[in-house]
């Protein structure tokens, strides 16, 4: 099979996304947004491309990649799976639940389930403080999560693959 | 006739099933014929109702709630679309005491209009003050904020007016007005549904403090947490761009004021103003040493208006009904109302916005229903991750900022936190301390280290390692950290910790009493 050379490159990605915040004020942020949103995670090898484009060092770029808890140096599962342990979760159980998540994930927070299914995270505050204990799910805010309601939750995001 | 239902789309209330709610009265009103237009509006703020579902009859609007998706085909035979009677039926929305008992500035729209229609905006009082602002001189302005005694919602209360003063003061060709929208603390989420319910009214704040000031250009920097807040805000500046509410000669103002909305990454210490004016100019969100202050040299250097969501959502309903008007509610020198946020283990918990001076006791206890779990209070953690625990006993004091830090505390933004008495007030301490370990931006030593060593140190406390030696070196490690840190994250975290200490210490004891060597 020939090589398919219409595929850019992964550093013409990055650098056709740079271009698309060009007039943007301390781009930085944007962009990495924008990378994530579009590869998943911010490669190690994005780093010079960038600080090539934005004429940072490449000390620079890392430390702001590092700095920012969202951004992720691997892909994510299919699912990420965000619970809540700030005070007002906590006060209702958040504990409990990530205890349950993690045994029935059976990882860790902060890790990737074996079968690279789903990711389950750690966040302090989704603003649901009321509804307790809250979690996101692919960026959908759930309330007043139990175990049972967890896994239905779950089930139904393992049925949809 | 159409019959218009309010379903609110807003986040908590879709946390707990408000969209299934909607396209099940959607389709079972499509079913049986009716003419019906389901609005997406903000929450009313009453979380425990939601999904709350609103009729608009002749009389007002009918609430029920909570109710869930399966519930809406026995409602519409119940005559839902009349406000017929049924188990969930909580009668007119406006005359629930909840509701009546507040005096609503800020929230005044919020779950009453739908968030992103402009006209539902001006035929509110939209626009009223930013229209009022423009026939002024932006000096008068500035007076006007002054005059009210707004302090900043964020938290420290600095009064608005004297940093907007110093901006307008500060010559320059490019001067900026940031909201700082990331409100990070558990137990706050007036931000998050103010921006999602009535994203128009931080946009015409902001477009006053522009005026005022001489800004042109404006960052909402908003938290990565919050999508559907995001989400709203986007659209809602396009739909002002497109009403020339922003832009070149903005409402005819003669200035142009573009607004943009800046994705947080999941940093806590970006709240904090100089760290997140690091941040919008793309670095780590690292703390600044103040001075120079940001209303002087703020973003990319430039003089800049610094405000919090709640404040800059505030000032339209100042401009509009005057400074007097808002000046003449509150207590002392805490002016206005504030938006209580009440949350964690509350039976009612919800926002309620109020004069401040009603006490904490009856904003939880009565207001608030005491605990979710029908246990008593016994812990209640106000202004956030660094405000202090206070027992059931202290829960008179006023909810004005002198009397908070009278008592050790902080009113903070108004958040405010229920435990009930399984709480292990020791694990909160040591969770004060771990957080500010895993949040710290690093840059000075008594927040990076002091916060690592603090977690040790509970940790042999609580493990009857030499615990009288180790209490004292807390002691010490505290006010290293209050008096040597370079913001407030270092020199909060304190508080949380010492206020355990001191209102619960047999939580300290207990666990290696009569185990200790």
């Amino acid at each position: 099979m020939p090589i398919d050379t219409s595929e850019p490159s992964m550093a013409d990605r990055v650098r056709s996304v740079v271009d698309r915040h060009r007039g943007d004020r301390g781009a930085l942020l944007p962009i990495l947004h924008s990378l994530q949103a579009e590869f998943g995670y911010v490669d190690q090898a994005m780093i010079p491309v960038l600080a090539a484009e934005l004429n940072l060092s490449r000390a620079e770029v890392h430390g702001v990649v590092t700095f920012y808890h969202d951004f992720r140096a691997e892909p994510a599962g299919r699912t990420v799976l965000k619970l809540c342990r700030a005070e007002a979760c906590q006060s209702v159980g958040a504990e409990d639940l990530v205890a349950h998540a993690e045994t029935r994930l059976g990882s860790k927070i902060g890790s990737t389930t074996a079968d690279g299914q789903v990711t389950l995270e750690q966040v302090f505050c989704l603003g649901n403080c009321a509804l307790g204990p809250a979690g996101q799910v692919n960026g959908r805010l759930y309330g007043r999560l139990d175990a049972a309601r967890l896994d239905g939750i779950l089930d139904a995001e393992a049925e949809r693959a | 006739m159409t019959i218009t239902i309010y379903v609110p789309r807003d986040s908590a209330a879709c946390s707990v099933g408000a969209d299934a709610v909607a396209s099940a009265i959607t389709r079972e009103a499509a079913a049986s014929g009716a003419d019906v237009r389901v609005v997406r509006n903000g929450s009313r703020g009453m979380l425990w109702l939601e999904p709350l579902v609103e009729v608009a009859t002749e009389a007002g609007r009918i609430g029920y709630g909570p109710v869930s998706a399966s519930e809406i085909p026995a409602l519409i035979e119940a005559g839902l679309f009349t406000g017929g009677a049924h188990g969930k039926r909580l009668g007119l929305v406006e005359e629930l005491p909840w509701m009546a008992d507040q005096q609503r500035l800020c929230f005044a729209r919020v779950g009453v209009t739908d968030p992103v229609s402009a006209d539902d905006y001006l035929a509110h009082g939209g626009m009223a003050g930013l229209r009022r602002a423009l026939t002024m001189d932006p000096a008068e302005v500035v007076k006007e904020v002054t005059d009210s005694g707004l302090r900043g919602r964020g938290g420290a209360g600095f009064p608005a007016g004297i940093k907007w003063n110093t901006v307008h003061n500060t010559p320059g060709e490019l001067k900026f007005v940031c909201c700082n929208a990331d409100e990070g603390d558990s137990g706050t989420f007036a931000d998050r549904m103010l921006i999602e319910g009535d994203p128009f009214c931080l946009i015409e704040g902001m477009a006053i403090a522009a005026y005022a000031t001489g800004a042109s250009e404006g960052y909402v920097y908003l938290r990565s947490e919050y999508p559907d807040a995001v989400a709203t805000l986007r659209q809602a500046i396009e739909i002002a761009y497109a009403r020339g509410w922003l832009g070149q000669d903005y409402l005819g103002s003669g200035q142009r004021f573009d607004l943009f909305v800046r994705v947080g990454a999941g940093a806590y210490i970006c709240g904090e103003e100089t760290s997140m004016l690091e941040s919008l100019e793309g670095k780590r969100g690292m703390v600044r040493s103040k001075p120079p202050i940001p209303a002087i040299t703020g973003l990319f250097g430039k003089p800049t208006v610094v405000n919090n969501v709640l404040t800059l959502a505030s000032v339209p309903s100042i401009l509009a009904q005057g400074a007097a008007a808002y000046a003449a509610l509150g207590v002392g020198r805490s002016l206005g109302t504030q938006v209580f946020q009440l949350a964690g283990n509350i039976k009612h918990g919800g926002v309620f916005e109020t004069a401040f001076g009603m006490s904490l006791a009856t904003l939880v206890n009565d207001y608030g229903g005491g605990t979710r779990s029908g246990r008593p209070v016994r812990a209640v953690q106000v202004g956030g991750p660094l405000g202090t625990y206070l027992p059931a006993s202290t829960m008179d004091l006023p909810l004005d900022y002198e009397a908070f830090a009278a008592a050790q505390a902080m009113l903070g933004h108004g958040g405010i936190v229920v435990f009930d008495d399984t709480v292990d007030m020791a694990s909160m301490a040591r969770f004060a301390m771990e957080f500010c370990a895993e949040e710290s931006c690093g840059k000075c030593t008594p927040c990076r280290v002091g916060s690592v060593r603090g977690v040790e140190t509970i940790d042999r406390i609580v493990a009857g390692v030499e615990p009288e030696a180790n209490l004292v070196l807390l002691g010490d490690l505290c006010e290293l950290m209050t008096d040597g840190s370079l913001c407030a994250m270092g020199g909060l975290t304190p508080n949380p910790v010492l206020s355990a200490l001191r209102h619960f210490p047999e939580d300290f004891t207990a666990r290696h009493e009569g185990t200790a060597p």
